[in-house]
């Protein structure tokens, strides 16, 4: 089985080795104890917290070394409010509203794309972004809305959407730009004071894009050890083995594990592509997190003719909806409360019955302790 | 004669009259056979012996062909497959099909010729059916439901199982979830992925012509591995312990699992079956469902603790819930 010459059996084989993985544990639990402080290490992305809990990383180290879920899934950081701008487009008249993944099941204020979607509003989910270009030459008497999320990973794929539909002049595609950035998520993190982060992984499909590059500034200014890695438990351990190594040196530094795909400059085409299209939005509202400067991208102005929030300005609420009153997950996504600290996490929030962003998607903190270790394992 | 099999199948064809008459006898009839069918009364007459199964399914998927079968093919083996989980020799099955305006009458065929070699493998019959056409729009081509009875020889049941006993899977877990996904439109993806639609009852008839004690029996279908084991788990309050090495994942199924961020112990399979036994028959089980695939193994076992839950265990000495799956298989987003 291939895509793209690669086979897929290439992307695990060999980084599940159990030998390999207890060696990397082994390692980590021999020089461990020459921490001068507990090690707190921080995965910001949301596919990083889901195989620590899928592979069962956490319940391995030694008691001096913790993980601590960040602000990187996609999904978990995107407020309600957004949301509902989504579901307003969707029940437009001649709308079909298309987006990625699982955005589909996120509650907003009321319901969800999928329980709008099964009262009949024009909902697709895609596997790739570029098939909203293929909707809209099938549809051309409705307006195809792409509801575009993601963070550096997905945004080079909107770019090529933009790009595609100029070029064949597709007028009825639109996009909803929901695109965040990492660097000012760590930072959002780090300049609360309240978080007792000591080290990061960093993600690593964004990476791929951007280049380790764009985390230097966030170990310059926090001195905080900060290691790019790769998904598989192979990945993470060689990643966390190298944190240690890092903090017991009494270094900070930006360093790589995952060479096969990161460089520290990244893919540059990809990154000139999201240039040409986007630009940085003055803020954006994460859910949890509030309000952080500079940490989303929009249309630039002279693609406006296919800004859906300007198009359908009149009808998209704005005000801000926050989470349940009960839910912590501002608190965990900052690095302050695990899932477990949180009254509601396992009882009135589940993943049928979410309150709260991050017992959402499955690559959100609450949802992948759920998932994988219960109330109770 | 290329017009002949372009013809398609029109409203009157459901209408009660000649057209519906034609197209019973020179599809239905004509592949399906037997003396039962033939009576042409209103209903089937049967005649059974000692306890009686009887099982329900209606059957749509997209697309309808794909590698290793078609909606025909799984119309019956899942009908089938129901019955043998019961521990029912599969024997009467009624066929109803809701036909969409517009499909052609060289698909129907086709579909209905392949109902027809997989109930060979049974030995099963179909012995009444309807028929109804409907305005296109109103279905996705073509829904078929089947009916099944058979006589019991056994009587396997979540309530039989005991903290011990052996969890058997009788071959690699979720091709056909795998397969269906790969086929879909916008994945385009290069594989060679089979799905494993098939008739299980030879294989059913293999345990129990041995002696061996199928504790409990049930196809893994929607929901995958991990639906069955979740589910006798919370039935009978007692906890499973799968390890993760043993589970058999073809490559390819494990491939696409990991581009897509999916579980193969929550794909769907048409011809994967989980039985529990008890541990001292568990070789003997395994031998002989190893004769029909050779990937069949024991994955794990019944045990008290963890009540109500599937516990998977790595080989690096970590531990984590096996879920039930839920909602919509959708891929991650990154």
């Amino acid at each position: 089985m291939a895509a793209n010459g690669i086979t897929l059996e290439q992307l695990y084989n060999g980084f599940r080795d159990p030998d390999t993985i207890k060696m990397l544990l082994a390692k980590i639990a021999q020089i461990a104890p020459q921490l001068p402080e507990p090690l707190r290490i921080m995965e910001v992305c949301g596919g990083h917290t889901h195989s620590i809990m899928k592979f069962g990383l956490h319940q391995l180290l030694p008691d001096n070394i913790d993980f601590v879920h960040g602000p990187g899934c996609p999904v978990c950081i995107m407020p309600k409010e957004r949301i509902d701008q989504a579901i307003a487009l969707a029940q437009q008249p001649d709308v079909i509203l298309a987006t990625l993944g699982d955005m589909i099941r996120v509650p907003g204020s009321d319901t969800s794309l999928a329980k709008l979607r099964a009262q009949g509003a024009d909902i697709r989910a895609l596997y790739d972004p570029l098939d909203a270009l293929v909707l809209a030459q099938q549809n051309p008497d409705k307006t195809v809305v792409f509801f575009a999320i993601g963070f550096e990973t997905t945004t080079p794929m909107s770019a090529v959407l933009v790009q595609q539909a100029e070029a064949m002049e597709l007028d009825n595609l639109l996009l909803h730009v929901n695109h965040v950035l990492v660097p000012p998520a760590i930072d959002a993190v780090m300049a609360g004071g309240e978080a007792t982060i000591n080290a990061f992984i960093g993600p690593s499909h964004v990476s791929v894009i951007t280049g380790a590059k764009i985390y230097q500034a966030a170990v310059d200014n926090y001195q905080t050890p900060l290691v790019v890695t790769g998904f598989e438990p192979v990945d993470i351990l060689e990643g966390v083995l190298m944190l240690v190594q890092q903090a017991i040196a009494g270094e900070a530094k930006l360093e790589i594990q995952y060479r096969r795909s990161v460089s520290h400059d990244g893919n540059l085409k990809a990154q000139q592509l999201v240039a040409d299209y986007f630009e940085l939005a003055d803020a954006f509202r994460w859910r949890g997190l509030g309000d952080i400067p500079a940490s989303a991208l929009r249309l630039k102005p002279q693609f406006n003719h296919r800004n859906a929030e300007l198009k359908y300005a009149q009808i998209l609420p704005t005000d801000p909806v926050d989470d349940h009153k009960a839910c912590m997950c501002g608190e965990i996504l900052k690095g302050i409360k695990t899932p477990q600290q949180c009254k509601v996490f396992g009882r009135g929030c589940t993943p049928q019955t979410p309150m709260g962003s991050c017992m959402v998607s499955s690559e959100g903190a609450c949802h992948a302790h759920y998932k994988y270790a219960g109330v109770s394992l | 004669m290329n017009e002949l099999k372009k013809r398609r199948v029109e409203l009157s064809h459901g209408g009660g009259g000649v057209e519906m008459n034609n197209l019973i006898r020179k599809v239905f009839f004509k592949h399906f056979e037997n003396d039962i069918l033939v009576r042409d009364e209103d209903a089937a007459r049967l005649q059974f012996d000692g306890p009686v199964a009887f099982t329900t399914d209606s059957f749509t998927v997209s697309p309808r062909h794909f590698n290793g079968g078609d909606l025909g093919k799984i119309a019956i083996a899942g009908t089938v497959n129901d019955l043998a989980m019961a521990g029912a020799i599969p024997q009467y099955l009624s066929c109803g099909f809701i036909i969409e305006e517009g499909l052609e009458f060289a698909e129907l065929e086709s579909l209905v010729q392949s109902m027809a070699a997989e109930l060979a493998k049974s030995g099963a019959k179909i012995v009444c059916g309807d028929t109804k056409v409907v305005p296109k729009g109103a279905a996705d081509g073509l829904f078929i439901n089947t009916s099944g009875v058979g006589t019991c020889i056994a009587a396997p049941s979540w309530k039989r199982l005991e903290a011990g006993d052996a969890i058997i899977v009788s071959r690699d877990i979720g091709a056909h979830g795998a397969c269906i996904l790969a086929s879909r439109e916008g994945l385009e993806l290069d594989t060679e992925l089979q799905s494993d639609c098939d008739t299980l009852w030879p294989a059913v008839k293999a345990l129990l012509d041995a002696g061996i004690d199928t504790k409990a029996m049930r196809d893994a279908t929607r929901g995958g591995l991990a639906a069955v084991l979740n589910e006798w788990a919370e039935a009978r309050e007692l906890g499973i312990e799968v390890a993760e090495q043993a589970l058999p994942i073809d490559p390819a199924v494990q491939g696409l699992c990991e581009l897509f961020g999916f579980e193969p112990a929550e794909l769907a399979n048409e011809g994967t079956f989980v039985v529990a036994v008890a541990a001292e028959q568990a070789e003997q089980a395994v031998a002989i469902l190893q004769q029909f695939q050779s990937t069949a193994t024991v994955i794990g076992k019944v045990c008290n603790e963890y009540a109500g839950k599937v516990v998977q265990t790595s080989p690096w000495g970590s531990k984590r819930y096996m879920e039930l799956p839920k909602g919509e298989l959708l891929p991650r987003i990154c």
